[in-house]
């Protein structure tokens, strides 16, 4: 360790003092981030294993269910997040190459782009009260709802809102904290603390924006498109 | 180590625990030394809290009709037992206390990769524990530790809620852990600490923060689900609405089968270190022992389905899932036969931790052997649902974790407190936990096999004798967690001073001083040989 003292940034306000050097903190930060999706992939691991055996078992009632929801603002939001996993890697760039301001401004841009994935799946959920298929809450489908849940057992279907409920309401809960994250980003982002030698809670929080939208890839198909409707 | 010497000190040096006072410097603190012993103070309290539920079961089942409790009350009690001593004090114990501690002193850094979520996990701890406590007070829960559905859900009109989200919660205070030592072993690592130059100890607390990183979060989102199903109605594992109670049990058990290793394989680490200290030797077969630790915790995922072998699961699978599980015995029995091994011509002294260890390794062979008769289909028919599967578990987890938990207390005592235990006393407390605990246990065994199911508040007299047997051995052990409950209390203020090498062990964390100072080592050290040294120690001091 007797070189540690020729690296540059030795003392950088942004290294804690179990670290020798920057180098060490930033892999250190990101084995963090990538294990801790790790541990994500398994939390969602179990709610898709649930969703695919009751699916299995109960295919007609899971395509009657996913006929309720509408597939056009499903794909208008699988587009959006697209857009603010775009922007965010724009961010992590712009942090990389020291830019502050483009910092910022993507980081605000990937922000609004989750704001409005949430002001529409917001919409879609009172959609789902107003149809009576919340379930538990407010479960009474009727009508053409009805017509459409029928072929498949309307008990089965109730299964099936359960998982759509939980799978996108988790999804929209990691929504609401990595925009938590991202403000504290864009705030210490336009204090100037990030610089080309560190930049990893940029890229941490971008790696857990990512994993997000990917959720949300295998969300979209597996709840908005079941059976062939189109 | 015998040159060291002893001068009185009017000043004791700077370190850990004197470094700063008054309850804030505890509770705000980042260092991994304090976090562990903040948990430390934690777990024994649940130890405590656990301990009386069975002291209770224990008096219950002394008369036939049972003494004191209804049974819906005792139906309380085991699951309480069972929730308490497994989330909260079991798998905490030796990575949230020794593991904390030790990690970066083994690892020769200053402090884990994560030193704010050290501190979060405690807290998450904290308030998990809080919601199980309340629970207990607000009426209790009977379904079992196990939670299986309908318990949970449709037929039970108990605190379930409150206990899922206290275990829940508690979950995550174990993923932060094991996520904390797995990036500081692989990236703080001193300069020379190869692989395989680590101490034993750090393989199987890598190995078991890969299980907590990959088991706990099945957990979490299982109790998300029932929470769900018991909060809105609606029946995600009810056969009502056409949800399968099987698929509760096997999300359950693919976290809790695993976490009986979460439970085993930090023991088995710790009475590595022991053989190794205490026959002054190499540990026989280090890569292999080394590895075994890996294969446990990586077959441990593959198992989960034994538990089942009597409720709707397919033949097929349980017979695969039989085969699987006599795989396990591999590399556990690998452990046993190398510290056998390593005992073999080594220089043994019977100090305390020593004792633990040895009782360890009896009583693990025990439990492992049992689990054998266990993981056969036609002999599990027979043995599933008795006292059998009780007498098993606890020896595995009081006969193992819990013997390895104390012998790592009193192994790195003297390097947490820096102060000496008695050993007389510590030898007499081991002897009193090794022949208690057989006490409570072994008749366990007789009552499982003659057909006396668990989980019940009453039973036919014939079963009688083996039962006060059993409640008796619970008074002894009772006795035998006490004692050193009083001795290394006392030990804090009036034990002699400790030495920073106290047993003339190898490893990192003997080389600064005891206790040691808030940043661990005042020059990052350099390792320049493999672990247990000691032939090479040895020669040196000649």
């Amino acid at each position: 360790m007797s070189d540690a003292e020729a690296h540059l940034p030795e003392h950088h306000s942004g290294l804690a003092h179990q670290f020798e050097d920057l180098e060490q903190q930033q892999e250190s930060d990101f084995l963090g981030i990538w294990l801790f999706l790790v541990t994500e992939i398994m939390f969602f691991g179990g709610l898709f294993a649930a969703y695919a055996i009751y699916r299995f078992f109960y295919f007609a009632a899971f395509e009657g269910g996913s006929h309720i929801l509408d597939a056009r603002l499903g794909a208008a939001n699988t587009a959006v997040l697209l857009g603010s996993s775009l922007t965010m890697a724009l961010s992590v760039r712009s942090a990389q190459t020291g830019n502050r301001r483009a910092l910022v401004v993507f980081l605000i841009a990937t922000l609004i782009l989750g704001g409005a994935f949430l002001g529409v799946k917001a919409y879609e959920y009172n959609q789902k009260f107003v149809e009576h298929v919340v379930p538990g809450l407010d479960w009474a489908p009727e009508g053409e709802v009805l017509a459409r849940l029928a072929p498949g057992g309307v008990q089965h279907a109730e299964l099936y809102f359960i998982f759509y409920f939980a799978m996108t309401g988790l999804h929209a809960i990691h929504m609401v904290i990595g925009m938590g994250l991202l403000i504290w980003l864009a705030i210490r982002g336009r204090k100037g603390d990030f610089t080309p030698h560190y930049f990893a809670p940029v890229e941490v929080v971008g790696l857990y924006w990512h994993f997000v939208d990917i959720v949300w890839i295998f969300l979209f198909p597996l709840l908005y498109l079941i059976g062939g409707r189109y | 180590m015998s040159t060291a010497t002893l001068e009185p000190r009017v000043h004791a040096p700077r370190n850990y625990l004197n470094a700063d006072y008054g309850w804030k410097s505890w509770l705000f603190t980042l260092d991994h030394k304090r976090i562990a012993l903040l948990y430390l103070v934690s777990i024994t309290f649940f130890f405590i809290v656990g301990g009386s539920f069975a002291v209770l079961m224990r008096i219950q089942l002394v008369d036939p009709q049972g003494a004191i409790v209804q049974p819906e009350t005792y139906n309380k009690l085991f699951t309480l037992h069972g929730v308490v001593m497994i989330f909260f004090f079991l798998i905490p114990s030796i990575p949230a206390v020794l593991g904390n501690f030790l990690v970066p002193l083994m690892v020769g850094a200053r402090d884990l990769a994560f030193p704010k979520l050290n501190l979060l996990s405690w807290y998450i701890y904290i308030v998990g524990g809080l919601f199980t406590l309340y629970s207990t007070i607000a009426g209790g829960v009977d379904t079992g530790w196990t939670f299986y559905t309908p318990y949970s859900s449709t037929y039970s009109n108990t605190q379930v809620t409150a206990v899922a989200v206290g275990v829940f919660i508690t979950g995550f205070s174990s993923i932060l852990t094991g996520l904390n030592f797995i990036v500081t072993i692989h990236k703080m690592r001193a300069p020379g600490l190869t692989w395989f130059r680590m101490p034993l100890f750090l393989w199987a607390m890598y190995a078991t923060s890969i299980i907590m990183v990959l088991g706990t979060p099945v957990l979490a989102i299982t109790i998300f689900l029932l929470a769900l199903e018991h909060l809105f109605h609606v029946g995600i594992f009810s056969p009502a609405l056409g949800g399968d109670p099987l698929l509760f049990q096997h999300l359950f058990w693919f976290y809790s089968h695993p976490a009986v290793y979460i439970m085993i394989l930090p023991a088995m680490g710790v009475v590595s270190e022991i053989i190794a200290c205490f026959s002054r030797k190499r540990i026989f077969g280090y890569k292999i022992v080394a590895f075994s630790s890996v294969a446990i915790a990586v077959l441990g995922f593959l198992v989960w389905g034994h538990h089942m072998f009597v409720t709707g699961q397919s033949v097929y699978a349980g017979i695969i899932f039989s085969l699987l599980s006599f795989l396990v015995a591999i590399p556990s029995a690998i452990k046993v036969f190398n510290w056998t091994a390593t005992l073999y011509k080594g220089s043994i002294s019977f100090d305390a931790p020593m004792l633990y260890a040895m009782g360890f390794i009896g009583l693990f062979t025990m439990g492992g052997l049992t689990g054998l008769f266990l993981a056969s289909l036609a002999t599990d028919v027979h043995l599933n649902g008795t006292y059998f599967v009780v007498a098993h578990f606890h020896y595995i987890m009081v006969g193992g974790a819990v013997m390895g938990y104390l012998g790592g207390i009193h192994f790195w005592w003297p390097k947490i407190s820096g102060r000496k235990y008695p050993n007389g006393w510590a030898a007499l407390a081991a002897a009193i936990i090794f022949i208690g605990f057989n006490l409570t246990f072994f008749p366990q065994f007789v009552l499982g096999y003659l057909g006396m199911p668990r989980r019940y508040a009453f039973y036919p007299a014939e079963f009688q004798v083996l039962n006060v047997m059993s409640s008796a051995g619970a008074t002894v052990l009772g006795v035998g967690y006490l004692i050193p409950l009083i001795y290394l209390f006392w030990s804090m203020r009036y034990g002699p001073i400790a030495e920073p090498n106290p047993w003339g062990a190898t490893g990192l964390e003997w080389q600064t001083p005891s206790p040691p100072p808030t940043e661990n080592f005042s020059k990052i050290p350099v390792v320049t040989e493999e672990a247990y040294a000691y032939a090479e120690q040895e020669a040196g001091h000649e």
